[in-house]
């Protein structure tokens, strides 16, 4: 393709904070109509980029070059008068204003400061018609499904007329079923003459909207090409840098026959067993775990350890210590007549840091400054030193890239190797079948009976999810 | 299905403040339901609702203003000393909301620019404006000869001496004063650009940020009209004391806030409405009044419109949690 032609081409972009090189020459294309997607690790860069293509930060070398002409956004505001439109990763929508209000937000029409409803509502109307979404515009942003806003906040970049609509991790919070609806959206864009941008972990996502891809790794761009040439064994070597010998390590373990935990009436729990359990979103399923949770200090008493998918919200306590997180359920071993030794508590979490694998400068760390993965292995890391025998998993790799997963699937395996019960509560199809024995889906609130994961075929678990189930 | 939710959540402090009315009307009779007393309710009511337009605003954009008693006595003050300088009550009344949106600003701008959180700030503002008032009125309250219009905001009753346009008012002036900048502040918060702005920002400031909203001008211009309702207020409580009295108004700004609060409005922000404050107002007024109607000792008022307070935010909060 000839660099005039294209939407946009990035060369070169490098762009360091303090003695962090975040981007070490980036080369990028994409051509008019053209969905690509960008793949990589969570700190390879990606974010990073974005930010200096939506003009939040300028890059210290490097070109841009938009429909041919130079680019250099000051700020969002610039950018985004070039045509260039981000759908952040973090839903930000106003929970307490409308659909049209949200859609229009920062551009409400106005006449001698009076709201022109009339004028925002017909623009909103025609963004969500160009998604093909079926939104009410005078819904409440916060009583919308996840589906629904995400949705929303695409029609609210669409509504600025971009030439190229980047979608960071649109999927994350979405059920597999919306996923699709999302892809329709993005397919109507293209037909437009909209290119897009699409990041996700997610391959096979990738693979069902966008024609080529990038790879980033530590902030360079070490691979692109056609999706439909590459094999997903190609694509992981090149994000993680190294050969991925298996995503979905198997650690033989044996399922006892002594029962821990009546998960539903007729579906019981045995030590050694990991049973996924799988739904969409809204299911039902993070209440059922919470349900089983409940009352959480008697829970936690008996030895049953629930991992949150919310690990931001209320999974961890981000500004404090690895340390404190970690022993936060079970401090008595550190404790000497109330008086908490921080030397102890530093001692044992160290040796948890080596057993886990957590990468961090030490037990001091705030854990908010790990990645994803690493919070979620203390996130683990502090079931296992309370002692629970049995765990609830929600998500327990949302949001974490592909390396980490599979330390993530890997020392559940051992977990159960060591004689605990799991529960693995999931969107993701292919991680349940990887790592599970046993597998029940959730629907509408109502589980089907668990079968061994060999019983299932893909089909039918989708099926049974959407609730027509032969 | 929301719709009607939604009508409930603006209906729930309508139907309290019914019920409180009937209730002392019940129990209080003629002491509470004459003419005179309602009147004299009205007006009690009228200097808290002023001060709750401006705090509504401040309060959806998820802002907090604690120093709403101290900025009333500092503009009461102001006014009292233009008055005694000879001024017109038209430059006196100027003066008041002048101090108001003055201090307004100086909130605003340390909240924006000086990205300190509301509460520190208007803390701080609690305790300037206050040490201010004392000190531009010398420690003492500041009396003046005449206020010419002024001292009529207030009257319950009209006199007979005075001019028929307060005779045909019905109500004091200074409750028209509350009528209509509830209006006001109604129209401003639900068909103005601005207006929207403001739940915006308090619904989601980064996102309005990241859209274009400019937050910080839209911050400022909110303390602005905020702290100007309070220098109106403080006119009222001019007109009501005949005085500049620097010790006035300590702890009004819980009164208002609560008004606020029990109106509907969530101090996380995004969520309120004007209306729901004025009617926050008068079940903090109708309490007040009928309580003293029927002979309750000020503790126990105090006790009961804390108690209140508690259980309106209690209510609002059970009311959410079955709606998710």
């Amino acid at each position: 393709m000839s660099s005039t032609k294209a939407r946009l081409v990035l060369s070169g972009i490098s762009k360091a904070f303090g003695a962090t090189q975040a981007l070490a020459g980036v080369d990028l294309t994409v051509a008019p109509g053209e969905v690509l997607a960008l793949l990589g690790e969570n700190g390879a860069g990606k974010s990073t980029l974005m930010k200096v293509l939506s003009g939040v930060h300028q890059s210290d070398a490097g070109t841009m070059l938009v429909d041919g002409q130079p680019f250099a956004p000051a700020d969002p505001l610039a950018a985004r008068a070039r045509g260039i439109a981000i759908v952040h990763q973090e839903l930000s929508l106003c929970a307490h204003l409308s659909v049209a209000e949200n859609i229009c937000l920062g551009a409400w029409p106005g006449r001698w400061g009076a709201l022109d409803r009339r004028r925002m509502e017909a623009t909103a109307r025609t963004a969500l018609d160009r998604l093909g979404a079926d939104i009410p515009l005078h819904a409440l942003c916060g009583d919308l499904s996840p589906a629904a806003r995400q949705l929303t906040e695409i029609a609210r970049s669409i509504a600025t007329e971009p030439r190229l609509l980047v979608l960071d991790e649109p999927t994350s919070s979405l059920g597999s079923h919306d996923v699709e609806r999302l892809f329709t959206a993005v397919r109507r864009l293209q037909a437009d003459g909209v290119s897009v941008i699409i990041i996700s972990h997610v391959i096979e996502e990738c693979r069902a909207v966008a024609s080529r891809f990038v790879v980033l790794r530590d902030g360079a761009s070490v691979a692109a090409g056609e999706l439909a040439a590459t094999t997903d064994d190609d694509l992981i070597r090149a994000m993680v840098g190294r050969p991925v010998t298996e995503l979905y390590p198997h650690t033989p373990h044996q399922i006892g026959s002594e029962a821990v935990l009546e998960v539903a009436p007729g579906l019981t729990l045995h030590k050694g067993e990991i049973l996924g359990i799988y739904g969409l979103i809204g299911a039902g399923r993070t209440e059922l775990l919470q349900q089983l949770f409940t009352p959480p200090r008697a829970r936690l008493a008996a030895g049953m350890g629930l991992v949150s998918e919310d690990r931001k919200g209320e999974g961890l306590l981000l500004g404090r210590s690895i340390a404190d997180n970690l022993t936060l359920t079970r401090l008595a071993p550190y404790t000497t007549g109330g008086w908490l030794s921080a030397a102890r508590q530093s001692a044992a979490t160290r040796e948890w840091i080596t057993t886990l694998g957590v990468r961090c400068s030490g037990p001091g760390q705030a854990i908010g400054e790990l990645s994803g993965g690493n919070q979620q292995k203390v996130a683990i890391g502090r079931l296992l030193h309370h002692g629970a025998q049995v765990l609830l998993l929600d998500e327990p790799t949302r949001g974490i890239d592909v390396g980490a997963k599979a330390q993530i699937y890997s020392l559940i395996g051992k977990l159960a190797a060591d004689g605990a019960a799991i529960v693995m509560v999931s969107s993701y199809l292919p991680e349940l079948l990887g790592t599970c024995d046993s597998l029940a889906v959730m629907c509408r609130g109502q589980l089907t009976p668990a079968r061994p994961v060999a019983g299932w075929t893909r089909e039918q678990v989708l099926a049974s999810a959407i609730g027509n189930a032969a | 299905m929301n719709k009607m939710k939604r009508l409930l959540t603006t209906l729930g402090p309508l139907l309290a403040l019914i019920l409180l009315i009937i209730g002392f009307r019940l129990a209080a009779g003629e002491g509470f339901w004459s003419e005179i007393n309602l009147r004299l309710l009205l007006s009690q009511t009228a200097i808290v609702a002023v001060g709750a337009c401006g705090a509504t605003l401040v309060i959806v954009a998820g802002g907090i203003d604690l120093s709403i008693g101290s900025v009333l006595a500092l503009s009461a003050v102001g006014g009292a000393l233009a008055l005694r300088g000879g001024a017109d009550p038209l430059l006196a009344a100027m003066a008041c909301v002048g101090t108001g949106a003055l201090c307004g600003v100086a909130n605003g701008l340390v909240i924006a620019w000086g990205r300190l959180p509301p509460f520190v700030v208007t803390l701080g503002m609690l305790g300037i404006a206050r040490g201010a008032a004392k000190g531009l009125a010398d420690n003492q309250a500041v009396n003046y000869p005449s206020a010419g219009w002024i001292d009529r905001l207030m009257q319950p009753l009209p006199l007979p001496s005075d001019p028929t346009w307060v005779h045909t008012l019905v109500v004091a002036p200074g409750v028209w004063i509350a009528a209509f900048l509830t209006l006001a502040t109604w129209l401003l918060m639900r068909q103005t650009v601005f207006g929207r702005q403001v739940y915006a920002v308090g619904s989601n400031e980064a996102a309005a940020r990241l859209c274009g909203v400019p937050v910080r001008r839209t911050t400022v211009l909110i303390y602005l009209l905020g702290g100007a309702a309070v220098g109106l207020a403080g006119l009222l409580e001019l007109a009501k004391l005949h005085q500049g009295d620097p010790t006035t108004a300590g702890g009004r700004e819980l009164d208002v806030i609560a008004a606020v609060v029990i109106g509907g409005a969530s101090l996380s922000g995004g969520t309120g409405t004007v209306i729901g404050s004025l009617i926050g107002a008068l079940i903090m007024g109708v309490l007040r009044n009928g309580s003293q109607q029927l002979g309750w000792p000020t503790w126990a008022q105090e006790i009961i419109i804390g108690v209140v307070i508690v259980v309106a935010v209690g209510i609002d909060r059970l009311r959410h949690r079955t709606r998710t």
